[in-house]
């Protein structure tokens, strides 16, 4: 799937995260998370298991985590893609279920 | 080696700094010697000094000597970076710096003293904010010794801390050095904390910003203590001393938390008729007095005393005569400090007969109920109150150790705190042993140290209060926020702590980054 603009979603209110999607070549992913020595190897994951799972092979992942939990990641990561990928309105089934 | 509570304590730090590892939180009834201090004799005259330079002067400090400060300011403190910025000024090296604590107002000063080869060996209660960081990440060649405000009371009678100089500023006093906290623009009620210095100190130097007539009553500080007194602009801005009103929490969480913790306080045996308790200053702790207050109305109960550092609610409940005295070592907000004028049950007491292990008795001994707060505890019941998540120094010991003498000891701490645990396998640091802790009470429910049948058996049925083991609890927690990666620290010690009877309990060592 294609990143057609940047696109945002999430705060920056604690246990939230907060993910700008933009253009890129392959994936880049920066990570600044309150929790980095504990949990940044798992947020990584996280994010890099979604995009493949989107089929996402280019984009610029810029994520300011303020301890959010692993499903509220997943959350506004999607909404995220959706966003950058003009697909709001049709939600990739097969990934969300 | 390894101390009782399964911490490897370097062994060349037991035998260079003459430490015991700590073994148990039994006192026992040894006998100790106090050390005596010198006293330079005055008449009383002439001890009314200009300047700060000119005291400093007056006083002889020296390179290597320890100077000693209180933190009863708190974040409102003027008088530490006043007098430790002439001290750099001046080019003295190598002093020990060893006040009752430090707060975030002094780390900047700190660090530039440190930089400065002022400060090299450190002694507090704790550190916060920027200081933590930069000892945690190797500042200061000495590891830094954090003590409970009991075990520096105990630490300054036998001779382990060795204060030369106090600076000690007050919100007011006469000019042969009779002083209070409870008169003048910058109050801060009790100076429990700063008498230990004015009664053991070689040398003790008053600063305030009010003169008074002599004789200024009532005195805390007294002129047979006094060396010079320093007229100053100003001491401190009392908007930042202590918080204005106390106001309640409306965390739902946090209500929660109170809640059940009344519950474990009321369904006691400790909840009769002249009871005594500790609240710290946290949402939750705060929140207690208020459940407390309508339990004790609904089964006409009065509490006998309140302890240690105090607030507004606390005060609220002396004046509607629901606890008959208060013994107050230091006071968290205006309206405490304020009130210290006007109640003579808010009595003053000195951090030796607040918690000191080594005297005659300190009232943490007689107290039944404790409130007490955790950033982890463990399934040992072991408290952390100094690192962070992150393993940086961010904390202080307080009164935690001290505290949790009494008779029914509660931590009040939420499961998770956004990703981290506060439950967890083994906390980063041991500050207070398990042994100590009776009940933990977090939002989903209790937990029960498993040596106390009795509230085991006390706790069992009561309505809304679910009781898990201390694993089950840790387990919960992990499965919300994950297993987190173990920090990892470099082989250098910066910090050693303490126990309250000056045994080692652990040590912290430098971050890795």
């Amino acid at each position: 799937m294609e990143i057609k603009h940047t696109a945002l979603a999430g705060t920056l209110e604690s246990s939230d995260i907060q993910f700008t999607l933009s253009k890129g070549t392959g994936v880049e992913i920066n990570l600044d998370s309150q929790v980095e020595k504990q949990f940044g190897n798992q947020i990584r994951k996280v994010i890099t298991d979604l995009l493949k799972d989107y089929d996402i092979t280019d984009v610029n992942v810029r994520a300011v985590d303020k301890g959010a939990l692993d499903c509220t990641i997943k959350a506004r990561l999607i909404a995220a893609i959706q966003r950058a990928t003009d697909t709001q309105n049709q939600p990739n089934w097969e990934v969300l279920g | 080696m390894l101390n009782k509570v399964n911490r490897e304590i370097p062994d060349d730090i037991l035998k260079d700094k003459n430490y015991k590892p700590f073994t148990t939180t039994e006192i026992g009834d040894p006998e100790t010697t106090y050390v005596a201090h010198q006293v330079k004799v005055s008449q009383g005259d002439n001890k009314l000094v200009d300047s700060i330079p000119e005291v400093i002067g007056k006083t002889g400090l020296k390179n290597g000597m320890t100077i000693s400060f209180h933190h009863h300011f708190r974040e409102g403190d003027f008088v530490f970076n006043m007098v430790m910025q002439e001290i750099i000024n001046e080019g003295f090296q190598d002093l020990t710096l060893a006040p009752s604590s430090l707060t975030n107002v002094m780390n900047d000063m700190v660090i530039k003293a440190i930089k400065a080869g002022t400060i090299s060996h450190i002694t507090s209660s704790g550190m916060r904010g920027e200081l933590g960081d930069f000892i945690s990440h190797g500042g200061l060649k000495d590891p830094v010794v954090l003590r409970s405000h009991g075990n520096r009371a105990r630490a300054i009678e036998n001779g382990d801390i060795k204060i030369d100089v106090a600076f000690l500023g007050v919100p007011n006093a006469d000019a042969v050095g009779n002083a209070n906290a409870i008169h003048g623009d910058a109050v801060f009620g009790s100076m429990g904390y700063s008498l230990m210095d004015a009664k053991y100190a070689d040398k003790v130097v008053l600063l305030t910003d009010t003169i008074m007539p002599y004789p200024n009553t009532p005195a805390s500080i007294k002129q047979t203590q006094v060396d010079y007194v320093v007229k100053v602009d100003k001491v401190g801005d009392p908007d930042k001393i202590g918080s204005g009103a106390t106001r309640f929490t409306k965390d739902p969480k946090e209500l929660k938390i109170a809640e059940m913790v009344n519950q474990v306080i009321t369904h006691s045996q400790y909840f009769k008729d002249g009871f005594s308790f500790q609240t710290g200053s946290g949402g939750a702790a705060l929140a207690v007095s208020r459940y407390l207050r309508k339990s004790m109305l609904e089964k006409n109960i009065k509490a006998s005393f309140a302890l240690g550092g105090i607030t507004k609610p606390t005060v609220d409940l002396l004046e509607e005569g629901l606890v008959s005295k208060i013994l107050d070592v230091q006071d968290f907000d205006k309206g405490a400090a304020a009130s210290m004028a006007n109640n003579e049950n808010q009595q003053e007491i000195d951090s030796s007969w607040y918690a000191d292990p080594y005297n005659k008795g300190a009232a943490v001994n007689q107290l039944d109920v404790c409130i007490l707060s955790a950033l982890e505890i463990d399934t040992k019941f072991n408290v952390n109150v100094m690192t962070g998540s992150d393993g940086v120094l961010r904390g202080a010991i307080g009164g935690h150790q001290d505290a949790a003498n009494a008779k029914l000891t509660i931590i009040s701490a939420p499961l998770v705190r956004g990703r981290i645990a506060t439950v967890v396998p083994d906390v980063t640091t041991v500050v207070t042993p398990g042994d100590s802790i009776d009940v933990l009470v977090t939002e989903v429910g209790i937990a029960i140290n498993p040596k106390r049948k009795d509230l085991i058996e006390a706790l069992k049925n009561v309505p809304g209060v679910p009781v898990y083991t201390i694993e089950e609890l840790q387990k919960r927690a992990e499965a919300v926020v994950g297993t987190p990666e173990p920090l990892e620290f470099t082989d250098r010690p910066v910090a050693l702590i303490e126990y309250r009877d000056g045994s080692l309990i652990d040590t912290v060592y430098q971050v890795k980054d």
